[in-house]
Order: C-alpha cells, then structure tokens, then sequence
C-alpha cells in the first residue's frame, strides 16, 4: 500500500523554488507580474489562469510531482488576497470557467489552500464533488488529493474509490487511501471483484493488497459461493481469485 | 497517412467513429461550435456546450488517438434567437482557451440583419483575440451569400489568409480565391459536394489554400469522407506529397496561426489520459 506523502501537500515555497530552477526567464517574469496583480486585484487572476499553459509550459516540474502549469496555477491561487468564503468564491468561478487543465490545477492546489488559509476549510468541496461527478480521469484523479482524503465523508471517500477502480485508476494515486481504507471498502471491492468474476473477467491487481486487509471481506462477498459454481470457467476464475485475496482457497 | 479533418463535429458521433477515423489515419480535427439540430433556449444551453468542446470532448478524442481543437461562436442560425444573443458576451473568456484555434462557425445562414451583426461583432472579436475565423458559407443562396460573406471580411480589416470560407462548390471557389481567403470543402455523402467534384476542383484550381472536410455530425454525414477524398486524388494521379498538403498541412498552417495549435504524437491506448507524468493501469 502506498503511503509516501501525495505530491499535492508540497509546501508552497517548495514549488516556487522548483519553478524558479524550470521557467524561462520570460516566464519568470510573467509570473512574477501575475502574482503581484493577483494580490493587488483577484479578478485579474481570471484573465492570466487560462494562458498558464502558454505562457509558462507543461512539462512535468521535476522533483515535484506535479506539472510546470499546475504548479504556476497552484502558486497564483494561493497568492489571492482573500479568505474563507470570499476565497472559495473566487476559486469556485476559476474552476467553473476553466477548461479540463485549469480544472485540474484547482483541485490540485487545494490541500495549500486550505494550508494558506485555515477559514477555507470545507469550502472546497463542492469541487472535489463536481468533479467525482465527471467521467474525465484526470479530474477525478487530480480530486482525490489530500484535501479530499482529509475532508471527504466515509461514504463518498468509499464510493471514490470504486469509481477509481472501474474509471481504472491506479489506487495509487489515490492520497490516504492506507488510512481510509475500511472494511466496508473491501466489502464493496469484494463484492466488486465478486461480480467481474462472475463476468469472466479479471479484477485489477491494486484491490487485492486493500481486501487482504480484510479477511471478513472475502467471507462476506459470493466468492467462496461462485467457487462452487456449476460453470467450470466461473469456478476456476473464483478459486484464482480466492487464491489472491486469502493466500488460500 | 496522415490526416487533419478542419471541421468535424465529434460531440454528434460515436466512439466507433473514433477507431475508424483512426484507422484511416486522421490524427487531429477540429469541431466548430454549431448548432445541435434542436434549437438552444438559452445562454446556460451554449455554456455547457462550450465547456463540453475544451474539456470532455478532447478527453474522449484522447483515448482514441486524435487530438481534438476547437472554434468557439454564436452560430449563425441561432444568432437570429434574442435569448441567444447575450451569448456573445460570454465568448471572451472562451476565445482565451489553450484548444481554441478559432472564432467559428460564424457568417450567413439566412442572411438576416441580425445575422449581419453577429457576423461582424465576431470578426472583431477574432481580431481582438489574435484568431482566425471559421466562416459558413448558406446552403441557400450560396453564390449571393458567399459573395456577401466576402464583403463583410474585407469590410472588417481582418487578413484574408485568416479566414477560411467553408462550404464551398463549383460556382464559389473562384471568388474566395479571389480574395485571398483560405478555401474549404464539406465532403459529404449526398449534398454539399462530392469526392469526385472535389478532385476535379483540386485540379482546376491546384491544392494551394485548399482544405477538405466531413463535416460530419448528426445529419447524414460520413466521418471518413476525408480519407476517401484523399484516396481518390490519389486515384485521380495526385502525389502523396499533394494529399498530404490539402489532408494535413493546409488544416496545420491554416490553425496554427492561432498560436494554440500545439500537436503531439497520441496512442489510441489511452495513455494520454494521464499526459506523459503517469502510466495507466496495464491491460484491459
């Protein structure tokens, strides 16, 4: 299971230092000027947020994990003057307006937001919901940060899970996901895992370490029942996959 | 084969559409913002389109191996609905996206004054945003309406070499040629033109300027016209270095005067999902 730090809860200063060794010194001063306007006025953000890219490039940000465009969005969203509602608001209309890249760079800078300012809280997570809703992986991918790991109700956090594990998302990617993880998440996977064997399919390799946890799980799920299935194909998929999540049929 | 089809409205078609334009070799396209056959009651109505054209279309294009671009307008059609119009006030934030290449689909539909208006506040908005622009030429009245579509351009000040004038036959690529514009062509399987008309167009007035397009969207229309245009100019004796010049590189030339017309190399296997930082789950 992977529990390293998710790339989402960098410290800000940490980005500002990765992009000052990557940006061109024409970006540089882009950004130097973009920042200052946000501060001095955050309507202005609006107008600079969808050139990021353009201006800026998106390669990946070395050391970062993150991308040279979401880390320049990321660090011009912390850098509005605003707090609590005012700055949720202002957020919200960027993520809104955005495209899909702009989209993405919101969720991605929300776990510094809520650093940046402790009255932003929960006002974040309409976003994260928006974009759980969405079928674009990428949104859904960049949504289960830590700030949704941190903030999101059980259920939801669970249903994410499952929608990573059918969008076929590497679980991963998914930030807190060690601590989460409960048995009513195996169950679903479970269950889940009950259902594509019945399908003839396989499962995906990432759910097996998460049920192993636990074993009630397995117990619980039809698995052992489609095990003794009339359908040989059934049975023999049914005791592999047994075999996976117990280390014995 | 390489191919570019300049004008496509994907959000219209299917997934399957997708793997067979891939596998004829169309690697980028470009969908106009148009109209949805059932006539838009509101400015949400266009939003939510618009925000489907930079975001969940290219997503879905992505994961078949074509990267997909987009124009942004007030169609001509419905620039003759008042709960419409306000929708040029939310074209701006639009023309300032990464994947838009162009103010279109914009010009004549049944040449109405306010058509005349949305037509010419569009052409300044593409001069104001450093785009070039995507013009329909009517179905009806073609000849008079191309020729009035010319008028309004050069009335604008806008370059010719930025504008492209759509839908064009027989009877109007000499007048577009004329005045300098970019000249394209709506293949399709029983109006607007055919692949034979268009090799014989090709050989009167050469593949300079000239874009061929499908056009294909919820009507009867055929996703890969393009490839069987390309296929039969090479029937007809054309080089591959022309197919390549009218299927690829007029389209490349022509959008990327936008700036924004950044292409790269996609796999159908989805792994642009995840933009080159990350690797997809192996295997289905």
């Amino acid at each position: 299971m992977h529990t390293d730090a998710h790339p989402h809860d960098v410290p800000r200063d940490a980005l500002r230092s990765a992009l000052d060794c990557e940006l061109t010194s024409s970006a540089q001063a882009w950004l130097k000027t973009a920042l200052s306007e946000a501060t001095a006025d955050p309507a202005s953000l609006r107008a600079a947020f969808p050139t990021v890219g353009r201006r800026c490039g998106r390669g990946a940000l070395p050391g970062t994990g993150w991308s040279t465009e979401d880390a320049v969005r990321a660090l011009l969203l912390t850098a509005l003057p605003l707090s609590g509602p005012a700055l949720a608001a202002e957020v919200t209309a960027l993520y809104e307006r955005g495209d899909a890249a702009e989209r993405r760079a919101v969720l991605s800078a929300l776990p510094l937001l809520e650093t940046a300012d402790p009255a932003f809280a929960a006002l974040g997570l309409p976003l994260v919901r928006d974009a759980l809703r969405s079928n674009d992986t990428r949104l859904i991918e960049a949504a289960l940060g830590p700030y949704a790991a941190r903030r999101l109700p059980d259920e939801e956090y669970r249903q994410a899970v499952l929608k990573c594990v059918f969008c076929e998302i590497p679980l991963d990617r998914v930030a807190g996901l060690a601590a989460r993880a409960d048995g009513e998440l195996a169950c679903m996977l479970a269950d889940f895992a009950h259902e594509r064997v019945a399908a003839g399919r396989e499962i995906p390799d990432d759910i097996g370490p998460l049920i192993r946890r636990f074993p009630q799980a397995v117990q619980e799920s039809g698995l052992f029942a489609e095990a003794r299935s009339a359908d040989p194909a059934r049975r023999e998929a049914a005791l592999r996959v047994l075999n996976a999540l117990t280390g014995a049929a | 084969m390489r191919i570019f089809d300049p004008h496509i409205h994907m959000t219209s078609r299917t997934t399957d559409d997708y793997e067979a334009m891939y596998a004829a070799g169309v690697r980028a396209v470009v969908e106009p913002a148009f109209w949805l056959g059932q006539p838009r009651t509101s400015v949400g109505s266009f939003t939510d389109y618009f925000d489907a054209l930079i975001g969940w279309e290219p997503f879905r294009a992505a994961q078949f191996g074509i990267q997909h671009f987009c124009t942004i307008a007030l169609n001509p059609k419905e620039a003759n609905d008042p709960r419409c119009l306000p929708v040029l006030d939310e074209l701006p934030r639009y023309l300032a996206k990464d994947k838009v290449v162009a103010v279109g689909e914009i010009g004549y539909d049944s040449m109405t004054p306010q058509e005349d208006k949305a037509f010419a506040a569009q052409l300044h908005l593409a001069i104001e945003y450093d785009l070039p622009v995507l013009v329909h030429t009517p179905h009806r009245d073609k000849a008079a309406g191309t020729r009035r579509t010319l008028d309004v351009v050069r009335e604008s000040g806008i370059a010719p070499e930025r504008v492209l004038v759509d839908h064009l036959n027989e009877v109007t690529v000499g007048m577009v040629a004329d005045a300098g514009c970019w000249m394209g062509f709506s293949i399709y399987p029983k109006t607007k033109m055919s692949e034979d008309r268009m090799v014989r167009i090709l050989r009167d007035h050469g593949t300079g300027r000239m874009l061929v397009n499908s056009a294909a969207d919820w009507g009867r229309s055929d996703p890969l016209k393009t490839r069987k245009t390309a296929d039969a100019m090479l029937a007809a004796g054309f080089s591959a270095e022309a197919v390549d010049t009218v299927l690829w590189r007029n389209p490349v030339a022509f959008y990327g005067q936008s700036g924004r017309l950044e292409l790269q190399e996609l796999t159908p296997d989805d792994s642009a999902l995840f933009e080159g930082n990350s690797v997809r789950r192996g295997g289905e």
